[in-house]
């Protein structure tokens, strides 16, 4: 019975997520299109799927990738060896970025405007050279990004200052890129957090921050997502800047 | 309905996803803490529940959001919708529909983004409730919603990009001075948090729908661009978020002063 309400609550809860998207695509559908929403009953079928796979999601969250990401920061932590902390921290930002669908996706566009732009030869084996070239860049700097994250929860220093100093960094390497890489290399950013790295990412975090003396999870703990959103930009326009 | 072979096709790359992940996972737990895990069984359950949930809701959104969304990116950015067809010079009235789309389209979606939602619930316990679930996810879809329809202006204007995001990093440092210290990390993070597996698609598809039908625009070069503006206003709207509901509580402390003090929100509690 119990288990059952478990499930029930988020499927509720779930239901409240969806209705803003139902709302959006009937208004604008029907009053501004004015047109018949196609295929309404495929529609309602892909809308509860989306509904009970939200509702698994949120409970699989609390059961194993939050208490997991925690386990291991406490562990670490009592292990006290810095090198393997970092090292933990670069793995789990690199290989949960370099097969992230999105950024393959995005590597290949990119490659296709850098043909185009005369940036590299345009045959088919340059771009994916120049694809893959891109993907990887982006998955070390989120390896990057989580080691210099995690690096910072340590040693308690503040995030603003570090995101600040990014910035600069940033608007400097935007004036001296390639103009086709810039709106590519601003986009790396927001692709690279997926569904399951942002909640291991971040259990990862609070856990460090919460298993530290003097450090707070709400101070210390967030900020690797952000670190993992700045530094791919960075490397992307140098990546531009050397092809 | 979706086919058993589609279902099959998106739970492989579900696990194809996930895969690395435990790789490092299990690799780290075995060769360096060598300790067993606190109760395994239920994080592999956990673990099937979020492959199982993933599936579903990728499928779901296969099945019915993406293709409407995508036909409705391509019904609004079409240049008979957009009044571009009878040859007048196209200007920003025009293009009122698009932008309340744009708009309407970066709310919902963020709204129903799971990476957010985990986000939420973590910041929610960890403030001891201070920090409101729903309270957060609808400033970072404010943000998403503000940013997608700036950068949809932007793509119909032909303005660089560079000049808006510069813009917003100096209102984003500024603010950094002035937000409630607490809210700051979280903040920053919630830009990279909202564009996920339900946005990303969707926006993107609008991006080159614009960049295709808008005359003197190139879909390679502008149709990028909108992801970044939808990572970088929820920063500044959650830092807002956090100043407005400061500033209430504020009056609302000097309004019964005499009362025993309450806490705000620039105290955070630790898990134990």
């Amino acid at each position: 019975m119990k288990s059952l309400k478990n499930i029930l609550r988020p499927l509720l809860q779930s239901s409240r997520d969806l209705a803003p998207i139902v709302l959006v695509i009937g208004f604008f559908q029907l009053m501004v299109l004015k047109e018949p929403i196609p295929n309404l009953g495929g529609l309602l079928f892909g809308l509860a799927l989306v509904m009970l796979g939200l509702a698994f999601f949120v409970r699989g969250l609390d059961l194993g990738l939050f208490p997991l990401g925690e386990a291991m920061a406490y562990a670490f932590a009592r292990k006290g060896s810095l090198f393997w902390l970092l090292c933990f921290a670069f793995a789990l930002g690199f290989g949960t970025t370099a097969a992230e669908p999105a950024l393959i996706a995005i590597a290949d566009e990119a490659a296709a405007v850098a043909a185009t732009g005369g940036m590299i030869i345009d045959t088919l084996e340059s771009r994916e050279q120049y694809a893959l070239g891109l993907r990887l860049t982006v998955a070390v700097s989120v390896g990057c990004a989580i080691m210099i994250g995690v690096w910072r929860i340590l040693k308690g220093w503040p995030l603003h200052l570090m995101i600040a100093c990014g910035y600069v960094l940033v608007v400097l390497m935007t004036a001296i890129a390639p103009a086709e890489i810039i709106g590519i290399a601003y986009d790396s950013g927001g692709v690279t957090t997926s569904t399951i790295t942002v909640p291991l990412v971040t259990a990862l975090g609070v856990g460090l921050a919460s298993s530290l003396k003097g450090r707070s999870p709400m101070l210390d703990g967030f900020g690797l997502i952000a670190f993992a959103s700045l530094l791919p930009m960075i490397f992307v326009m140098a990546y531009g800047m050397l092809i | 309905m979706p086919s058993l072979d589609q279902m099959l096709a998106v739970l492989l790359s579900t696990l194809g996803d996930v895969m690395p992940i435990a790789v490092i996972l299990v690799a780290f737990q075995v060769f360096v803490i060598r300790r067993a895990v606190p109760n395994l069984g239920q994080v592999l359950a956990g673990f099937l529940y979020v492959v199982i949930g993933l599936t579903l809701f990728l499928i779901g959104l296969e099945q019915a959001l993406f293709p409407v969304g995508r036909t409705m990116a391509g019904q609004f950015t079409d240049p008979e919708f957009l009044g571009l067809a009878d040859g007048q010079a196209h200007h920003w009235m025009s293009y009122l529909w698009l932008y309340l789309f744009a708009f309407s389209m970066g709310f919902s979606t963020t709204i129903a983004e799971p990476a957010l939602i985990a986000v939420a619930h973590k910041a929610n316990a960890l403030s001891g409730g201070t920090i409101g679930q729903q309270g957060l996810r609808i400033a970072v879809a404010i943000g998403v919603a503000l940013g997608i329809t700036l950068g949809v202006y932007r793509i119909v204007m032909g303005i660089p990009i560079h000049y808006f995001i510069i813009a917003a990093y100096i209102v984003v440092v500024v603010q950094t001075f002035f937000a409630p210290k607490s809210i700051v990390p979280l903040a920053y993070d919630s830009g990279g948090v909202s564009t996920s597996t339900v946005t990303v698609p969707l926006v993107a598809a609008l991006g080159l729908g614009l960049a295709e039908n808008i005359p003197g625009r190139n879909p390679l070069v502008d149709g990028f661009g909108l992801i970044a503006f939808a990572c970088l206003f929820p920063i500044i709207s959650v830092m807002t978020y956090a100043q407005l509901s400061e500033w209430r509580a504020r009056k609302a402390m000097a309004k019964n002063a005499e009362k025993s003090k309450p806490d705000n929100e620039e105290k955070p509690q630790g898990e134990q």
